[in-house]
């Protein structure tokens, strides 16, 4: 029996071998992912012992660590709490963190490696561990702006400084209180955490960036139109047919103008005039001329498709491949599959703005020790180059008269050369259309870029449209801008 | 396997002293370790708890100086360290929860009464082949103990797994009492019949298939492990019971066929509970699927514990936070079914692995004295209790670490629970009781008769009379 026996020791051995790997995939290999878990209470119990550094916008500590005696040491506080709380985030003991206290935890906990030579001096002085300063790029003044002019409609509003990529505002709407999450008693946070998960409103989808995405309507129609123009088959001038309703090959439904009237005499339209009007006969036409993956480079060199971290995450936008003609058609005009974040399209704009080059967004000004000196500052970044310069030109002027001759009018402002595209998404039968507005200002030496959607039309319902809905909001937020 | 020296045979109970008092002050600087990671000072009881340790497990390596001169060297050494290296991990868990009941002090009392029995063991039973005389007894007591927690009444359910009983203030895991007892009667059954489980039968594609009427005993251990399965809800003790059975029938028999027979057997079964029982099915779930939010949000039978652990294992990683500076008390049940991850955390990936070879070498010495013992029953007993150490580890590590499912068993030795380490303490009584004629130097009349053969002979044709074992010196 001595020979099974043996057999049956190095079954033991196998045994105990595959326990040797085991613990090693769970203490060494997965350790780092196994930490970095949300639900990793020690993480989050030793990071709270720690002093987090503050959130400052403009020159406010927006969320700060104040001490308190409980396990934690230190409760994260946040003034003014709903107004920036998809940008903070909340730092919840018993949820973990989300938005910026999740995105640059290291930093503000004090463990990035950024900061491993203070780590060191600290070690040696015996200075307890701070974390660092985090500067964010946010205008106060803009974001107020953005936060009033939505006033308590659901929607998401998006504003980029056109030339670095920094987001000057970003608000989501409806918003939460992010201190009722911050809270350390577990039974309060979970009270509180289940009452905004229970909310149909959704109120903590980051809907600027990561929330569901939307149909972008007739705002795509830049894309399409930025297509055309570097396709090289299309001017401005260029006439488009444009009847009261486009036939669809391969069936029997047509797309019909929103009016349903024709878009110009003899059901004929130049690219120019169909942007201003917003014409979608001529753009449905446009994207079966031009075909779905023309749009889809098109819509990817504006950035659909890139996982951002900005460094928030920022959801992909999606143009859908291997459309069928009708499906281009729809796309043509921002319907079908397209799906957006607010924060794309404001890329979009900001793309024409500057000359055809797309600016990386990006939220952190810079992040600073304790004495104040600079750990890091995220410099402007290209993420490539979305059109020529003259296809810009072009759309620019096109949008320029979107404002002052078209369906934006609403967002003119006294002085200020606006340009810009509204948008008016249907989403679901029955139900109010998104309202969209996109822009930047001043045409000739662009400031901001920035998007509107206001969801199922706001406060105007069915009679919603992305020039009477989105259009004044966007004009708030760029008149902020200049007044600065 | 049977050597034949010529020079004065070594007893080696200097070597286990040496190791012994090592092992003790391991377990004592442990222990003291724990106060200076919590309270900045030495624990205490450093000095009356390593003082016990020592006076119990002393005591237990006089007895072996008296009445087993020649047992194995390693193992009582080992069992001590893992055992102290248990009660300081529990003393440690103690210290987190002031307001509970202060349970390494139980743990000790439980060390005295497993030590105490493993000496008690080796002073009553001279020779292992005695117990060959019970194997049918063995069997009775060993299923009604492992039935026991299914009684209405006295059986328990913790944690989701029914494998405990409560009497009176007390619990106790009968299964693993039933452990034994159940080696016992396997390793009692295979040697008188495993001749024609062996030899009868037909060949089939170059297997040889044992005969319709042999497939009675497999069959029950099968229908008994999956009833544990389902009834008790405990794929550990299911496992383990099984596993063994088929080891040792394998052992007895040399045939492959038996382990194919087994694993299927076991695999089917385990497959047709999982599409029939509800909790098989919560249990397996929440082992693959641990991470996802709704199954870790579940209040009961969730993977809240089985992630929780693996956290802890993952904050200690590579060299452990030092014992009394994590936080292992966040994992329910952190002192006995999940002290392989409360140990993962303070003492790391390296302290794990210290942990395993310590079992490693224990195994691997139960399974030297059953080569190295020369009747079949013995080896069988020695080789079946070897191996239970070893599966119980794996069930247990493996479900914490998430290879298997997670099961109620606890780690031997080191886990707080007095069945557990009574039984283990036996487990050990046993092997060197066994290792004790194994090393022994044997006589020439032994040396004649082929070794695997002898036990069966000497078993029935010649039952063993109660100092029988004084025969073989």
């Amino acid at each position: 029996m001595n020979a099974p026996l043996r057999r049956l020791a190095v079954v033991a051995f196998l045994l105990f071998a595959t326990l040797l790997v085991s613990t090693t995939w769970t203490s060494f290999v997965a350790a780092p992912s196994l930490n970095a878990d949300g639900r990793n209470t020690r993480t989050i119990i030793e990071q709270a012992g720690r002093e987090r550094g503050p959130i400052v916008i403009g020159d406010q500590a927006v969320a700060k660590s104040v001490p308190v005696q409980d396990v934690y040491g230190f409760l994260r506080q946040y003034d003014p709490g709903a107004l920036y709380a998809h940008v903070t985030g909340y730092y919840s003991v018993i949820y973990g963190p989300t938005g910026m206290e999740q995105a640059e935890a290291d930093l503000l906990t004090g463990t990035s490696d950024r900061l491993f030579y203070r780590r060191l001096s600290d070690l040696v002085t015996g200075r307890e561990p701070k974390g660092a300063t985090l500067e964010l790029t946010i205008d106060p003044k803009v974001q107020k702006a953005a936060w009033d002019a939505l006033g308590d409609q659901r929607g998401a509003v998006v504003a980029l400084n056109p030339k670095t990529g920094d987001v000057l505002g970003m608000v989501s709407k409806p918003s939460f209180d992010p201190n009722s999450l911050a809270v350390h008693d577990a039974k309060q946070a979970a009270a509180a955490r289940q009452k905004l998960l229970d909310d149909p409103a959704r109120p903590l989808d980051n809907r600027a960036i990561a929330g569901r995405l939307y149909p972008p309507g007739s705002v795509f129609k830049l894309v399409t139109a930025a297509a055309a123009l570097e396709s090289g088959k299309y001017e401005p001038s260029s006439v488009l047919p444009g009847p009261a309703t486009l036939d669809l090959p391969q069936t029997t439904v047509g797309l019909p103008n929103s009016g349903g009237r024709p878009c110009g005499p003899n059901n004929q339209i130049s690219l120019a005039d169909a942007l201003r009007i917003s014409c979608n006969t001529a753009f449905g036409s446009l994207g079966m001329d031009l075909g779905g993956d023309a749009l889809g480079e098109q819509a990817q060199k504006f950035g659909f498709g890139e996982d951002l971290r900005i460094p928030l995450r920022v959801t992909p936008s999606s143009v859908p491949k291997d459309m069928n003609k009708p499906q281009e058609a729809q796309a043509g005009i921002g319907q079908f599959d397209v799906r957006v974040t607010p924060m794309q399209m404001a890329m979009v704009s900001a793309a024409i703005a500057n000359d055809g080059v797309l600016m990386k967004p990006n939220l952190i000004r810079a992040a600073r020790a304790d004495d104040l000196s600079v750990i890091s500052q995220p410099q402007p970044t290209e993420l490539g180059r979305s059109v020529s310069p003259e296809t810009a030109q072009k759309l620019t002027d096109m949008m320029l008269s979107v404002v002052n001759d078209g369906t934006g009018k609403a967002a003119r402002i006294d002085g200020v050369r606006v340009a810009g595209k509204t948008g008016t998404a249907q989403h679901a039968e029955g139900r109010p259309p998104h309202a969209w507005f996109t822009a930047f200002a001043p045409a000739d030496d662009p400031q901001v870029a920035v998007a509107v959607v206001v969801e199922e039309g706001g406060n105007a319902g069915d009679q919603a449209s992305g020039g009477r809905t989105a259009a004044p909001i966007a004009r708030k937020v760029i008149q902020a801008v200049m007044d600065r | 396997m049977v050597t034949v020296t010529e020079h004065a045979p070594r007893t080696r109970r200097n070597v286990e002293l040496v190791l012994l008092l090592i092992a003790v002050g391991i377990a004592m600087l442990a222990y003291g370790m724990v106060g200076v990671g919590v309270d900045r000072t030495w624990s205490p009881g450093m000095v009356t708890y390593g003082a016990g340790l020592l006076v119990l497990t002393g005591g237990l390596h006089v007895v072996l100086r008296l009445r087993a001169p020649y047992a194995d060297p390693v193992m009582l050494p080992i069992a001590t360290a893992l055992n102290g290296i248990g009660l300081a991990m529990i003393h440690r868990l103690d210290l987190a929860r002031p307001d509970s009941a202060a349970l390494a002090q139980r743990q000790l009392v439980w060390a005295a009464v497993g030590i105490v029995l493993a000496g008690i063991v080796l002073v009553v039973i001279r020779d292992h082949r005695v117990l060959s005389r019970y194997t049918y007894t063995a069997m009775v007591v060993g299923f009604v103990l492992l039935l026991l927690p299914l009684l209405p009444g006295i059986g328990k359910t913790i944690n989701g797994a029914r494998i405990w009983i409560g009497l009176g203030p007390f619990s106790f895991q009968p299964g693993e009492l039933a452990k034994i007892m159940l080696t016992l009667f396997f390793a009692g059954y295979l040697v008188t019949n495993r001749d024609q489980l062996a030899l009868a039968g037909r060949k089939v594609l170059g297997l040889q298939l044992p005969r319709g009427r042999d497939l009675g005993p497999i069959l029950i251990a099968w229908a008994a492990s999956v009833g544990v399965l389902v009834l008790q809800r405990d794929l550990g003790t299911s496992l383990l019971f099984f596993g063994i059975f088929v080891a040792l029938l394998y052992v007895a028999t040399q045939r492959i066929t038996w382990i194919a027979i087994g694993l299927l057997l076991f695999v089917g079964g385990a497959f047709v509970a999982w599409t029939l029982f509800g909790h098989v099915q919560g249990r397996v779930s929440a082992w693959l699927n641990a991470f996802d939010p709704t199954i870790y949000d579940k209040e009961f039978g969730g993977s809240y514990q089985l992630v929780q652990g693996l956290f802890g294992m993952a904050k200690g990683g590579l060299i452990g936070t030092g014992l009394g500076e994590g936080r292992p008390q966040t994992v329910p049940y952190a002192e006995s079914d999940f002290i392989f991850a409360s140990l993962g955390e303070e003492l790391g990936l390296v302290g794990l692995f210290a942990l395993l070879v310590m079992y490693m070498v224990l195994v691997e010495r139960g399974f030297r004295t059953a080569i190295g013992v020369r009747d079949g029953f013995g080896k069988l007993l020695a080789g079946g209790l070897a191996f239970t150490v070893a599966l119980q580890c794996f069930v247990v590590a493996g479900g914490v670490t998430r290879v298997i499912p997670l099961t109620g068993l606890t780690m031997p030795f080191v886990a707080y629970g007095g069945s557990s380490l009574v039984a283990n303490w036996m487990i050990v009584g046993l092997l060197l009781r066994i290792s004790d004629s194994a090393r022994r130097p044997a006589r020439q009349v032994e040396l004649r008769v082929p070794a695997d053969t002898a036990a069966t002979q000497v078993v029935d044709m010649r039952p063993l009379a109660e100092g029988a074992g004084g025969e073989t010196r």
